[in-house]
């Protein structure tokens, strides 16, 4: 197998890069390990468009933030999945928080961010009437947003897939071909594929895969753990709030999501492991007692479901994006941790400009199909979804007509459909798994977390995906939900010992 | 937008049996609307028996008894829709459902049952740290997939939770074939019957663990092992006991909670004790001409009592319609006193001929023996005083208010139960 350009990596970085080079003549290869899009970091954050006013100008987080944040109207858009331009408040206690708050506002002013202003109490009051009174002033930033990091993540992996990107899914590279100082290609469990551009997006691995082409970075994981609230709590507060920054993180947020729901962390542990998504009773305490010190009338009896995710951080502390200067051919964006997700679609572009550059400097040794010549039937937009819960009832009558599976609700807590679901089933990415459904249609992410759907998206699966049931699985291979038929198991777990004691 | 007389919102043994007795009072036009596949709710997974000993008096198993309510509600012509889901209702009482045939449908009703039953408490309920693998079930939906679908959620199983569904479930995977390790239970006592505790786990040897919890679960793909933990007398771990048992499943039957979603939509006040909605004897809920009996209004032990409770409702919303109300002078609050978690209903508000008594609900907050129960008005009288051998927070008691007791310038009633 060859392309011209080969992605490791299936999160909101590698995906955004995917589409970005799916508008030109080249054949492209994004390589995910996992069974879905969207697996590792990408998969659990806090799903914020930063404004970005908290990182200097002369750091790539800082300039990559605000030249990504006025893309996403449009894209998501293009890619139908719900933003929210909210805003956001970064509260402060004390008097001498004041002059942070001002650092951070001349900061973004300088990058030219609009509308960044500082709010006195009472007006962050009427902002927040469920914020602690003893507040004293805060930043308000009208250019923050939100939007669901993983649907954001696996509609850009659609994009690139109808707009002719193979996205190879439980596809897992295991070493980088290197030939005269060349990458060459990648060796993976499916076999050698071979690329003139391997780009490194592998976020929390992306260092051991640097290593295979002689870069040292440094990568530390950062484990966060989350609370998300019923949406009972969905309005409790307005705008994305943080507290005043440290060091090391933005601080424990409180925020609205676009589904309407509230969710509140993370903290900011560093981690043995790159895949411990384990919760944990002293993280989550932190959390909540903390989300609570900015909203006090938060409780614990509405958390429909608590988890954690992990961020690359590098040990510069910023963003690491450029081409190998040990092997041509090799591009590493390593160290993408918060604000990675609104930055994507900018990375995306600088990576392009990167692979642009290299592919002219070294045009002998980089064979490309093209030299980077715009396709005229790149799609921006993905094809219409049909969403009940985005639907006026008049029109989903007539969309029922035509398909009756859309008058099935499956989901009762989230009012998703049967035809969604076989929808989300046979998407650009399809989603082969009860959590990939989740992911693209919200069953089973409501109150009572798919007791009543996961046994009907099971059964749906299994009619679409032609498998038996024993097969569905929870997240990929080794998590499938059901054993065997009923009586079948008692046959052979059984009985074969009972007919071992009848003989006896 | 089509009219009826009532619309029953949910086709479990609660709105079969009310919309059954609505039309025993008169009404004509009544349609019963249910989002399974069939009518019956919860009762045609629960394939053991045990059901219907007060209503029916004798012992069905929860399909029999699913199956004579269906069966009357035939034999009656009252309409319903199964695989209809009502995704909104006003409070001018109109009501937007969703079918495959249909498509979205409009019904404006003189009065609503709300029958919408409950849902399980999940692993985030009582959030349960670690990592979220496969194999962690309600107790409920494990049921549905070994009674319904056909299928084994597990082999190797500890189950949270020593409520009705957890224990039934002991001895349904223990039938099947899996092995139940033990049943854990926070508190010191079982949250069950005592009879599910005998049948269930007694009688196939799987022990019953008081005071335990689990305080993680581990696996990646699948449930390896959790993190189990006796607890002390205010419920906190003691982490010198902490015990890590391989399992591939948990199951968590850790309380169900009312479905209240749908009353929300018309702000009808809710009983943060219950889960359910505020009601007066005829289980009207705080919106007009809207009644709710079952699980969406308290958590039952027994189908029995919630077929009585919705016959009540059925009643009233008949009774309601042909205009066949008298209001008292005075609104009787009823008020829950010492050792009593809550009463249903909470007020009485309506005076009806030749009634010689108003029945009420009530569960205790913890087990006791020997006890006396008094009823005092808000003058300080006492109406009545009742004895009982055993009282338990699983086990709701019922106990009759003499109307005779009520007079027109009562205002409340506090409900005691005292150590004898």
């Amino acid at each position: 197998m060859k392309s011209d350009v080969l992605i490791i990596g299936g999160g909101v970085v590698g995906t955004a890069i995917a589409r970005e080079f799916s508008k030109y003549e080249l054949d492209v290869i994004l390589l995910e390990k996992e069974e879905d899009i969207a697996m590792g970091t990408s998969k659990a954050n806090s799903g914020i468009v930063h404004a970005g006013y908290n990182a200097s100008m002369n750091t790539l987080k800082g300039r990559l933030n605000t030249w990504a944040n006025p893309m996403f109207d449009q894209l998501c858009s293009d890619l139908q999945v719900p933003f929210e331009r909210i805003g956001s408040l970064v509260v402060s206690f004390e008097e001498d928080d004041f002059k942070k708050l001002r650092w951070e506002k001349e900061n973004g002013e300088k990058m030219g961010i609009k509308g960044l202003e500082i709010v006195d109490r009472d007006r962050l009051l009427e902002l927040e009437p469920n914020i602690n009174p003893e507040v004293s002033s805060a930043l308000y930033a009208p250019t923050a947003g939100i939007v669901s990091s993983y649907e954001f993540t696996i509609a850009l992996a659609d994009s690139a897939v109808i707009n002719g990107v193979n996205v190879m899914l439980g596809t897992e590279m295991t070493d980088l071909f290197i030939e005269n100082n060349q990458v060459k290609g990648v060796e993976t469990n499916r076999g050698r594929i071979y690329s003139s551009i391997v780009i490194n997006a592998a976020g929390l691995f992306a260092d051991e895969i640097a290593s295979m082409a002689g870069n040292d970075i440094d990568i530390t994981p950062r484990k966060g753990e989350y609370h998300l609230y019923d949406k009972n709590w969905g309005d409790y507060v307005n705008h994305v709030l943080f507290p005043i920054p440290s060091k090391i993180s933005k601080g424990i947020l409180v925020t609205p999501t676009v589904h309407g729901n509230l969710l509140i962390g993370p903290n900011s542990e560093a981690v043995a492991g790159k895949e411990d998504y384990t919760t944990t009773n002293e993280g989550l305490d932190i959390v909540f007692s903390a989300a609570r010190k900015l909203v006090p009338g938060l409780e614990r009896r509405d958390i429909i479901t608590s988890f954690s995710g992990i961020r690359a951080v590098a040990s510069t502390d910023d963003f690491v994006i450029g081409p190998s200067d040990k092997n041509v051919g090799l591009i590493n964006v390593a160290g993408i941790q918060s604000p990675g997700l609104t930055s994507a679609p900018a990375i995306a572009e600088m990576v392009l400009e990167i692979a642009v550059e290299m592919s002219s400097e070294y045009s002998r040794e980089l064979t490309l199909k093209s030299n980077f010549i715009e396709k005229d039937d790149f799609r921006e937009r993905l094809p219409e979804r049909c969403v009940y819960t985005d639907t006026e009832h008049s029109q989903w009558h007539d969309i029922i007509g035509e398909n009756s599976d859309y008058g099935e609700i499956v989901c009762r807590c989230e009012h998703v459909t049967r035809g969604e679901i076989i929808d989300a089933i046979h998407r650009p990415v399809p989603a082969t798994s009860v959590d990939a459904v989740k992911r693209r249609t919200r069953a089973g992410t409501g109150r009572c977390q798919g007791g009543f759907c996961g046994p009907r998206v099971v059964e749906i699966l299994s009619e679409e995906l032609k498998i038996p049931r024993t097969e569905v699985s929870k997240k990929g291979t080794g998590s499938e939900i059901l054993f065997a038929k009923t009586k079948d198991y008692l046959l052979k777990e059984v009985g074969e010992e009972s007919e071992k004691d009848y003989k006896l | 937008m089509i009219n009826y007389d009532l619309v029953v919102i949910g086709g479990g043994p609660a709105g079969l049996a009310a919309a059954l007795e609505a039309k025993k009072n008169g009404l004509e036009e009544i349609l019963i609307l249910e989002r399974d596949k069939y009518l019956g709710g919860i009762l045609q997974q629960c394939i053991h028996n045990g059901f219907g000993l007060d209503y029916f008096k004798e012992e069905l198993t929860g399909p029999e008894y699913a199956d004579r309510f269906v069966r009357m509600v035939e034999e009656n012509e009252i309409e319903y829709k199964t695989e209809t889901m009502v995704v909104n209702i006003t409070k001018y009482r109109k009501i937007t459902a969703l079918n495959q045939n249909d498509g979205v449908i409009n019904i404006k009703a003189k009065s609503i049952i709300l029958a919408m039953g409950c849902r399980e408490r999940t692993r985030e309920s009582i959030l349960i740290p670690g990592s979220r693998p496969a194999g962690v079930f309600t107790a409920g939906t494990a049921q549905r997939y070994i009674n319904i679908e056909g299928y084994m959620p597990g082999k190797k199983v500890i189950i949270l939770g020593s409520g009705d569904i957890g224990l039934i479930m002991a001895r349904r995977l223990t039938l099947e074939g899996a092995e139940v390790i033990a049943v854990l239970e926070l508190l010191p006592y079982s949250s069950g019957l005592v009879r599910n505790k005998v049948q269930c786990l007694d009688d196939f040897d799987i022990p019953l663990k008081l005071n335990h919890t689990i305080t993680r679960i581990n696996g990646k793909g699948r449930v390896e092992s959790v993190v189990v933990v006796e607890v002390d007398e205010n419920l906190q771990p003691i982490k010198e006991t902490e015990e890590e048992i391989a399992c591939d499943t948990v199951l968590l039957s850790v309380g169900l909670i009312p479905e209240n979603e749908l009353s929300k939509n018309i702000n009808v006040e809710l009983d943060p004790v219950t889960g359910g909605p505020i009601i007066d004897e005829k289980r009207m809920t705080s919106a007009e001409g809207v009644f709710a009996c079952g699980n969406v209004l308290q958590v039952h032990d027994l189908v029995d009592y919630v077929s009585m409770e919705a016959e009540i409702a059925g009643k009233a919303a008949a009774d309601y319609v042909n205009q066949k109300y008298s209001s008292r002078d005075n609104i009787i609050e009823l008020m829950a006193g010492k050792n009593i978690r809550y009463i249903v209903p909470h007020h009485i508000k309506y005076y009806e001929e030749n009634q010689k008594f108003i029945k009420l609900y009530m569960r205790v907050k913890k087990p006791e023996e020997d006890v006396r129960i008094e009823l005092v008005d808000d003058q300080g009288s006492m109406l009545m005083e009742y004895k009982k051998d055993i009282v338990t927070p699983g086990e709701m008691l019922s106990l009759v208010l003499p109307e005779k007791k009520l007079d027109d310038s009562m205002k409340g009633i506090e409900i005691s139960l005292y150590k004898r």
